[in-house]
């Protein structure tokens, strides 16, 4: 027995190591990870983001080196503080105490010591940087804005939140993503691929040599440059017509889709969120919730379209073949349209469709409209005819186009008016204010921009979008296949010959521009907000769309002002205004163009809540406006009553 | 013909081991010397080829010489371990080397060869009976010379090999109490740490009671249970008093970290903790030869020479560990065999004293390295970085073989 007791106490021993071991090695994986995050280093190589030029080759969006002073404190040797502190404009007390925390983080390894300097301030500190030993520099590249316009097209640069983290394995914290506009929708193409290196290193975090010698790096891949649709000497007029106004503007070339402009109102120099001020910066906007200069009312604000519709209606009517282009309505500033039901007009006498547009009759709309409802059975089946033919210009849906935000607008269909009314019982006359945009038709700036496109066409559109160019790569084909709508070509050209004496007889009279002949339609929709609780209505929005020229358009376009008043008051000076830039690079209505510059909503906004930041800016900024334009700044006044 | 009878009569199994394990020890050494400056493998590799003269001599010198001399060179042995408080070197604090040049040499490596010997010619000189009192006395006595010697250096991981001595005796006669008490010990040692003494003492008595009542009524002593259970209390109690007052806030921290009361892993628990993530990211087989992430970065302190098992771990894995101790088990086995087979009283005990001490080492070393044993300095025989211990192994090692291929020649 005696001679058991060392063997087996080898074997129990040797037994207990084993399990261990296996313990260690097979069952608990946690110390693998624990092995990689102390002996291997990632490095990785950003390559440069891809530049953005405007349609003409003009560069937007390019890059600018920062550098970033960087010191391992253990290697700092025989400084002169006093000399390299004047070099940095920092004072000995900032030296003190950024060496002081760099020495917390780690005496071995760098930290910054100094973050985000611009050439000129590194240009001096460069010429020494000899002399300050521990100190070197790191070089980022940060976007550098060629203008001061089309923040809400390009989008920012900022770094990857935790979420998005968790979701795409390519980014790590830290990294810098493209958030909203172009930035994000192309981030994968303006970004490129970014090289990793793997390092392995010591027990003092030192490096000592590549990983399994370079076997899983990869070199980085450069961003590729792209053109945008956009024209930036328009994009930047309409910025500045804007100035202290809400809305937007949305200009698209009918014969592509293409955006020509996308301006938001109030906007933002995308400059401001680039350096050591961005953060600083970003909370302003993102806190400003009234101006809301972050949110793209090109492509999100959804309004009821107001007069502009009546495009669609007078349309339909005549593919429905209820109405012809002589069919007359009489309209006695407005009609009864059901016992104790009147419809207001601001006009009267008897309407065809060709003054019916250019007067913008409310009566003959409306008689249309009931007509198309009331020429089938059910008025459910008649909705539902109509809903699809509005449709097909590409209302009620997301449009497709390649920026990242949108609104569907909305189209009612028989489903809408089931919910709205469960019993049943309703007909034409219950919902013939769509007929003229003010019923369940909700639009977006850029869906009422296509919607003029669809007609300057004639019945088709391309699916409007920015992006014209990707250097060694096609476009998305999707933006070259031609949307047909319902109507007959046919029942176009009657439409846009009442759209064009809206400028020559209409209510754009006073909006012609000499020598180009401009087809539009003023709108007005009328909206509310609730102030101290009480429901109270506002100055109209202002709403006008427009092409040009008559024949072979180039340029569709849709404008809208919030709380602007009447249509041809503020929208369509903006319309006529961008037009002839676009068309003729010069302004002849010059009296136009002062009258808006000059104007400001401030006023009537300020009614929604105080003065911020954002707001304080757009004043600065249009007066700096007027001066390079040789306008006296007038007193900012409310003068609306004149339309 | 004395060469060839030796050559016939050597046991392959454990000299084929010793070479393996000599060889990836090495293997492992040049692994983990890429991360520090020193060029340890070369030095290595120096001790290494200067073993193979060694065993030539080892294995020359005449069996009885062994036997014959064993007084001697344990009195000589005992002597350098006294010579070390005068003329020793002190390293890390530890004085336990001489130093000749740049070569040093530590005595202890050799002394554990030295007290096997003496050990053994003690048990078989006369008709010894480890059941007398005076006889144990004696043979603890020439076990706990050394340890008397190499505590002081102060070196603990030394002198806690001498406890295997135990064991040995155990197998020669020594009272099984000895061994029990030992266990027991240690079991009340643990338990004491990781739960509050009162539980300890009221688990200890319920034990006693249920043996109490369990027994044969004739075996029954009241009295000597009860004083069992105030031994056993006694020692708790003083277990307590010694960890809090005695031991020193570093020996009091190892223990805590590995019972894992205490989490530090920048202080004391770095080693461990370096040294669990190394051998933990090796998996089924490991990163390969030279790979391990590990071992390159250097993060296991003193890899080369008591951590050199986590180079097996991290850079061949599970299996690589299992082949290791899987050779290291065979031989301990095989010695065992071998020494039970011996003629000569002397040679068994010899035998068994090698088993033991190179037991003791590898279990030591691999428990405190995988995080089940408290930090302390033994090195893994045959494998670890370091001429003393490498040779003081071959010297044990062979003295045995070389007795073991004599016993032919004694018939």
């Amino acid at each position: 027995m005696r001679k058991l007791l060392l063997p087996s106490l080898i074997i129990v021993a040797a037994s207990l190591l084993v399990i261990r071991i296996f313990y260690l090695q097979v069952i608990n994986d946690t110390f693998k990870l624990k092995s990689e995050n102390n002996a291997i280093k990632i490095k990785y190589d950003y390559p440069e983001r891809g530049y953005i030029y405007d349609r003409n080759g003009k560069l937007l969006v390019a890059n600018q080196a920062s550098y970033d002073i960087m010191v391992i404190p253990r290697e700092l040797k025989n400084i002169d503080t006093l000399e390299f502190c004047q070099l940095l404009n920092i004072t000995k007390e900032d030296f003190i105490k950024k060496i002081a925390k760099a020495k917390i983080y780690s005496p071995r390894l760098p930290s910054v010591f100094l973050p985000q300097l611009n050439k000129s301030e590194f240009a001096a500190f460069q010429e020494k940087i000899r002399k300050f030993e521990g100190f070197y520099f790191q070089k980022r590249s940060l976007r550098d804005y060629e203008v001061d316009f089309g923040a809400n097209i390009f989008g920012f640069i900022t770094q990857v939140n935790e979420q998005l983290i968790a979701k795409n394995p390519y980014y790590k914290s830290g990294d810098l993503i493209g958030q909203q506009g172009v930035e994000q929708y192309y981030e994968e193409i303006l970004r490129g691929i970014k090289g990793v290196k793997y390092f392995q290193k010591d027990k003092y975090n030192r490096e000592i040599g590549s990983y399994k010698n370079g076997k899983y790096d990869t070199i980085a891949v450069q961003g590729e440059d792209i053109n945008l649709t956009l024209d930036a000497e328009l994009q930047k007029y309409g910025e500045q017509l804007m100035i202290n106004k809400r809305g937007g503007i949305v200009a698209i070339e009918p014969k592509t889709g293409e955006i020509l402009a996308l301006v938001t109102a109030p906007s933002y120099d995308p400059g401001i969120l680039v350096g050591r001020q961005r953060s600083k910066n970003y909370t302003m906007l993102y806190h400003d919730s009234i101006a809301k200069p972050l949110y793209d009312r090109g492509l999100l604000a959804e309004y009821p379209p107001g007069s502009p519709f009546k495009i669609l209606t007078g349309l339909i009517g005549l593919q429905e073949g209820v109405v012809d282009e002589q069919t007359s309505f009489m309209c006695n500033h407005g009609f009864s349209y059901a016992r104790g039901r009147f419809m207001k007009c601001h006009d009267s006498g008897p309407h065809q469709l060709h003054n019916g547009i250019y007067h913008s009759c409310n009566t003959y709309f409306a008689q249309v409209y009931m007509r198309t409802i009331n020429k089938y059975k059910k008025p459910a089946y008649a909705v539902d005819v109509w809903s699809d033919h509005v449709k097909s210009f590409g209302l009620g849906q997301f449009m497709g186009y390649d920026l990242p935000t949108g609104k569907r607008g909305n189209v009612p269909t028989s489903k809408t008016y089931k919910r709205i009314y469960p019993n049943g019982g309703w007909r034409s006359t219950t919902i013939v204010s769509n007929s003229i945009g003010q019923g369940e038709v909700l639009m977006t700036p850029i869906q009422l921009a296509n919607m003029m496109a669809t007609v300057a066409n004639e019945g088709h559109y391309f699916t409007p979008h920015i992006i014209k160019k990707i250097k060694g790569e096609n476009i998305d084909p999707k933006f070259k296949v031609k949307h047909e709508t319902t109507i007959d070509k046919k029942y176009f050209k009657p439409m846009i010959s009442g759209l064009f004496d809206v400028y020559n007889q209409g209510t754009a009279r006073s909006l012609r521009v000499e020598g180009i002949d401009i087809c539009g339609k003023t709108g007005t929709a009328e909206n509310f907000a609730k102030i101290g609780g009480k429901r109270v209505q506002l100055e109209d929005h202002s709403i006008f769309v427009a092409f040009a020229p008559k024949d072979n358009p180039k340029i569709a376009i849709a404008v809208l002002v919030e709380n602007g008043g009447f249509g041809a008051t503020i929208a369509g000076p903006i319309a006529s205004l961008m037009i002839e830039k676009y068309l003729r690079k010069t302004i002849t209505r010059t009296d136009l163009e002062k009258r808006i510059l000059e104007r400001s909503l401030q006023d009537r906004y300020a009614k929604l809540g105080g003065l911020s930041d954002v707001v304080k800016l757009q004043l600065k900024k249009q007066d700096s406006i007027l001066k390079s334009k040789k306008i006296a700044p007038a007193i900012k006044k409310d003068t609306t009553k004149q339309n | 013909m004395k060469n060839q009878s030796i050559k016939k009569n050597l046991d392959w199994t454990c000299v084929i081991i010793y070479c393996l394990l000599v060889i990836m020890g090495w293997l492992n050494i040049y692994s983990s010397s890429l991360s520090s400056i020193e060029d340890t493998y070369q030095k290595q590799l120096i001790f290494i080829l200067l073993t193979i003269p060694l065993i030539f001599i080892v294995l020359a010198i005449d069996g009885k010489f062994y036997e014959k001399y064993a007084s001697i060179i344990f009195g000589i042995s005992l002597l350098s371990l006294v010579g070390l408080f005068l003329f020793g070197k002190t390293i890390a604090g530890q004085r336990c080397w001489y130093a000749i040049g740049s070569f040093t040499l530590q005595p202890s490596e050799f002394a554990k060869a030295a007290t096997s010997l003496a050990l053994a010619k003690y048990l078989s000189d006369s008709q010894i009976n480890l059941k007398d009192i005076n006889r144990q006395i004696q043979a603890l006595a020439i076990v706990f010379l050394p340890v008397l010697l190499i505590l002081p250096q102060p070196d603990p991981g030394s002198a806690l090999i001498y406890s295997i001595f135990i064991i040995i005796l155990y197998r020669e006669g020594l009272p099984a109490w000895y061994v029990w008490t030992g266990f027991t010990a240690i079991l009340l040692f643990m338990l004491t740490l990781v739960i509050e003494p009162q539980y300890v003492i009221l688990i200890a008595l319920l034990v006693i009671i249920l043996i109490h009542f369990k027994s044969r009524l004739a075996d029954r002593n009241i009295i000597a249970s009860s004083l069992l259970f105030v031994l056993i209390s006694g020692f708790v109690l003083s277990v307590d008093y010694v960890f809090d007052n005695v031991f020193k806030q570093h020996h009091r921290d190892r223990f805590n970290i590995l019972l894992g009361k205490a989490v530090d892993l920048k202080g004391i628990g770095y080693n461990t903790n370096q040294s669990e993530i190394a051998i933990g990211s090796g998996g089924w087989i490991g990163k390969g030869f030279l790979e391990g992430t590990q071992t390159k970065g250097g993060f296991v302190p003193e890899q080369h020479t008591d951590y050199i098992f986590t180079t097996v771990g991290e850079e061949w894995g599970f299996a690589g560990s299992l082949v290791v101790i899987g050779l290291f088990v065979t031989l301990f086995l095989r010695v065992i065999y071998l020494a039970e087979r011996q003629k000569t009283k002397f040679s068994r005990v010899y035998g068994y004293c090698v088993a033991g001490i190179l037991f003791t080492h590898f279990f030591v070393n691999i428990a405190m390295v995988v995080g089940i044993f408290p930090t302390i300095g033994v090195p893994l025989p045959f494998f670890s970085y370091g001429g003393s211990g490498l040779w003081g192994f071959t010297i044990l090692l062979f003295i045995f073989l070389k007795m073991d291929a004599n016993k032919v020649n004694e018939w």
